[in-house]
This record gives C-alpha cells, sequence and structure tokens, in this order.
C-alpha cells in the first residue's frame, strides 16, 4: 500500500476504491433497475 | 502471534505520508458488508419452507418466528455498540475490525448450522446473536478513526461510511437472491451453501478494511499530550487544517470522556433528536410497499412498489452523503432543524397533496428518507463538535441505543395505529393519515430538542491536552 519513504502510491487508492466502489455500484445498478418498475 | 500483534493499536499507526483517502475505503469495507443485515429479509421466505419446499409443512418456521432474527440483530446491534464503544477506543479500530468481522462472518457459519439442522436457536444466537455484536462492533469501529483523519470535513469522512451502511442492503439483495438460485436443486434450497458463501465472502471483504485502516499518528499519543489531535502529515492535510471550520476549532478546545458526556444534557438531546429522526424515518420505510398499494389502490402494481421500495433506499443512501457533506458548510445543529422543519413540513403534506399524485407521494418521501439517513451520517460529526474526537467513537456507539428504540417504536407506530383506524372504519387509503401527522408531531419533539442543544460550557469539559483516557 506504500512506497519505501511511506508515501501511499496513486495505484494502492485507486485500488482500494475499486475494491469497494465495484460492488457498490452493482448494488446501486440492480436497485435503479428494480426501481424503474415505478415509472412504467 | 504475528497477527494478533498486527492488530495492536501501537501497529495501526499510519507512517508519514500515508495518504487519508485510504481510510473512507477501509470504512467502506466494514459498512457495505454489515449493511447486508437490512436485507435479510430476502431469506424469511425461503426460510419458512425449508422442511416442506412449495409444500407447506407443520414443522417449518413460522414468518412471525424469523423476524427475530432480525430484530435481535438490531438489539445486539445497539447494546455492543454502547458496550464496547470505550473498549474500541483503547484497543484501536483495527482489532475492533477484526473482532466484528469474526463475529459477522461466524454469526453467517452458525446461521448455516442452524439451517442444516433446521434448529432455530442456532440461526437466533449465530446471525442474531453474535452476527448483531458484529454490526454493532463494525458500525462504529471506523467513525472516530475518520474524523481524525477528516477534522476540516468530519461530516463528509463519516456520511460516505455511513452511506455504505445502507448501500450494504442493496449489494445483498441481489447478492443473496443469485447465491440462493445458484445452490438451489431437487434436494437442497441453497440455504446453508449461501449462508456459508456470505460468511466466508464477507469475512474476506471485512478484511479489506482491516488491512487498509491505520490511526493518524496524534491520536496514538499517550495520555497528557495533544491527544485527539491528528498532526497533519501532507500538504493535503496540513491545508485541510488550516482551513478547518469554526466547528472544528471549538472541538478542538473539548475532549470530553465518554462516561462524563453521556451524562450532560447535550447527549440526551441529541439522543431524543434521532430517536425522533430515525422513528420518523423506519416505520415507513418498514411500510413503504403495502402503503403506496394501499394509498393508490389499483393504480401501483406489487413490483412498482418494490420499485419504490428500491427508490427510498437510493435516497435514503444518497442522503446520508449528501446531508453530512452539507453539514460541514451549514453546520450540525442547521443541518438538523432543515430535517426537522422540512420533514415535519412534508409528512404533513403527505396526507393533503401527497395522496392526489403518485409523483408528488414519491417525491415526499424521497426528501423524507434523504434526511432519515442524514440523521444517521452526521450525528458522529454532531457528537465530535460537542465532546471532542478522543472517545466520539464510544460516545456514538451510546447513542445508537436510540436506533435501537426507534427500530422498536417506528412499525408500532406505523403498524398498530393503522390497525386501530382500519378496525375503527376508516378505509385502508386513509388509514396512514394519523400516523403522518404523528410523524409530524415527532419530528417538531425532536426540532426543539435539537434547538436546546448548545455548547458544553468551558468548565464542563476538558480542554485538550488534559488527560483523556482513549
Amino acid at each position: 500500500m506504500a512506497t519505501d519513504d511511506g508515501r501511499s502510491s496513486p495505484l494502492s487508492i485507486a485500488l482500494a476504491w475499486l475494491a469497494v466502489g465495484i460492488p457498490l455500484a452493482w448494488g446501486v445498478s440492480q436497485t435503479i433497475i428494480k426501481s424503474m418498475a415505478l415509472f412504467r | 502471534m504475528a497477527l494478533l500483534s498486527f492488530l495492536d493499536r501501537e501497529h495501526s499507526i499510519a507512517p508519514a505520508q500515508y495518504s487519508r483517502w485510504l481510510v473512507p475505503p477501509a470504512a467502506l469495507a466494514i459498512h457495505l458488508s454489515i449493511g447486508q443485515a437490512y436485507a435479510f429479509s430476502v431469506f424469511n421466505l425461503p426460510l419458512s419452507k425449508v422442511i416442506g419446499g412449495a409444500a407447506a409443512s407443520p414443522d417449518d418456521w413460522k414468518l412471525s418466528t424469523l423476524g427475530w432474527i432480525f430484530s435481535i440483530a438490531i438489539v445486539f446491534l445497539g447494546l455492543s455498540a454502547a458496550i464496547w464503544g470505550a473498549w474500541l477506543e483503547r484497543v484501536g479500530p483495527r482489532k475492533a475490525m477484526f473482532v466484528s468481522a469474526c463475529c459477522f462472518g461466524g454469526g453467517f457459519l452458525i446461521g448455516a448450522l442452524g439451517i442444516s439442522t433446521h434448529q432455530l436457536w442456532l440461526l437466533l444466537l449465530g446471525y442474531g446473536v453474535l452476527g448483531g455484536i458484529g454490526l454493532g462492533l463494525g458500525y462504529i469501529s471506523p467513525v472516530s478513526t475518520l474524523i481524525k483523519w477528516f477534522p476540516d470535513r468530519p461530516g463528509m469522512a463519516t456520511g460516505l461510511a455511513i452511506m455504505g451502511f445502507g448501500g450494504g442492503a442493496m449489494v445483498a439483495s441481489p447478492l443473496s437472491v443469485a447465491l440462493m438460485s445458484h445452490f438451489r436443486d431437487s434436494r437442497t434450497h441453497g440455504l446453508t451453501e449461501t449462508f456459508v458463501t456470505m460468511g466466508i465472502g464477507y469475512f474476506l471483504f471485512m478484511m479489506i478494511g482491516v488491512f487498509l485502516v491505520r490511526l493518524p499518528a496524534a491520536s496514538a499519543a499517550p495520555a497528557g499530550s495533544a491527544a485527539g489531535r491528528p498532526l497533519a502529515h501532507t500538504t493535503e492535510q496540513r491545508s485541510a487544517s488550516a482551513t478547518s471550520t469554526a466547528a472544528s476549532r471549538q472541538a478542538s478546545l473539548r475532549q470530553v470522556p465518554v462516561n462524563e458526556a453521556w451524562r450532560t444534557p447535550q447527549f440526551w438531546l441529541l439522543w431524543l433528536a434521532l430517536f425522533c429522526n430515525v422513528t420518523a424515518g423506519i416505520g415507513v420505510l418498514g411500510q413503504a410497499s403495502a402503503m403506496i398499494q394501499e394509498v393508490f389502490t389499483g393504480r401501483i402494481t406489487a413490483a412498482a412498489a418494490a420499485g419504490f421500495v428500491g427508490l427510498l433506499s437510493l435516497c435514503n443512501m444518497a442522503g446520508r452523503f449528501i446531508w453530512s457533506t452539507t453539514s460541514d458548510k451549514i453546520g450540525r445543529k442547521p443541518t438538523y432543524m432543515i430535517f426537522f422543519a422540512l420533514g415535519a413540513l412534508l409528512y404533513f403534506a403527505v396526507p393533503t397533496i401527497g395522496v392526489r399524485n403518485v409523483g408528488v407521494f414519491v417525491a415526499l418521501y424521497a426528501v423524507i428518507l434523504s434526511m432519515y439517513g442524514g440523521g444517521f451520517a452526521t450525528i458522529p460529526a454532531y457528537l465530535r463538535d460537542l465532546f471532542g474526537t478522543v472517545q466520539v467513537g464510544a460516545i456514538h456507539g451510546r447513542i445508537l441505543t436510540a436506533w435501537s428504540a426507534a427500530g422498536l417504536a417506528g412499525p408500532i407506530l406505523v403498524n398498530y395505529i393503522r390497525e386501530y383506524q382500519i378496525s375503527h372504519g376508516v378505509a385502508k387509503a386513509a388509514s396512514y393519515n394519523t400516523t403522518m401527522y404523528i410523524m409530524a408531531s415527532l419530528l417538531i419533539v425532536g426540532f426543539i430538542a435539537n434547538a436546546l442543544v448548545r455548547p458544553l460550557p468551558v468548565g464542563s469539559a476538558q480542554r485538550a491536552g488534559t488527560p483523556v483516557a482513549a
């Protein structure tokens, strides 16, 4: 997660956000699809 | 032993240059997992058919009995957050997150054993008690750490994490359905395998949080030093510290321990405010599907009602981030004033203009549910403004008992008042009107409680630098 001097690399930050962002985005997209029934 | 020492507080201190933007994903990994609790209802129907399958069997568990699993989990969420909040502050977030992951994942595994042997007590003990403890510890574990990393934007930081709790159900619901469908065959219902998979899966996902979370260096400082004031490691952090709001500067003056904080009127006024806000939202959330179908009989199908519930969940989740971030700009007290004043107006509007048009009805509830989520997400920063950072996790844990109390009061208010109305000849479509007026009145009580909250007198608070055991 960190370089030799202890600095967090941009790649590690991006990976961390992707790890939580992808499942969250999937869940939100599934909910939006389900919600569409209300507007049909 | 190496693993155990890795979990220690002193081994989770961030090195210089550690980016604070790695901490919110750690918090999200925990909250996205434990947010599964709000999707537990997808298991209720399959759990009620474990023995008989499609044909009902007298040995099958009843739906009303299965409802206790979720209720026990929420009660233990509140209890564990209140009881072990101070322990969390002492041992640090990493160990608390690890214990939370063990409890939450272990709860699923014991629950799976209960399903395979058809013993309800194992499900209640596993998912309800052990899982509930995992929920409580997981819910509060990243909060004080985030506040310490983001002294300039505590509302946004905690809002991000608590938004994950709202999002967790959105992930878990379709995931649970997909897993049950995958494991189901002619011999098995797939529930045991689904519980085992989710237990292991959530444990591993929560480990992302365990490995990523770090405490800012100053929060590990020994008692007597400038505890609670994080050092600005990077240019980004130094800039953030320089732009701290008046509220955060005020907070830096006070470091109130949990045993002192919960004896103040401020704590109980906020407890009441949170209770009112959550009660008003939670009762509606549980009845949303039935409510929209009964108010607009013949115009809203079951599928459209499910869409309404989904939309409310989205607004609940978005509100957690939007309102808590807004509170960093306008202040915590004004944000709660908006929740209560606007919320009361909207509840009054539902029986009058809301019932005339589906679009208006949906829009009114969308805003109401955004403020319900916003209340949860803004409370940690509010507590931090009043009581400081050093034991804010423990104080947050205590105030979450308002959630447990509201979890009982909200559904009772909505369900029993509705049943009383119907038994006295009120049409189903109109049976929610009285409830809406009561919810509005409840929000007025919350408004008054929030209005009475004043900063702690300097004499009763401890100045930064005064020893406060973390």
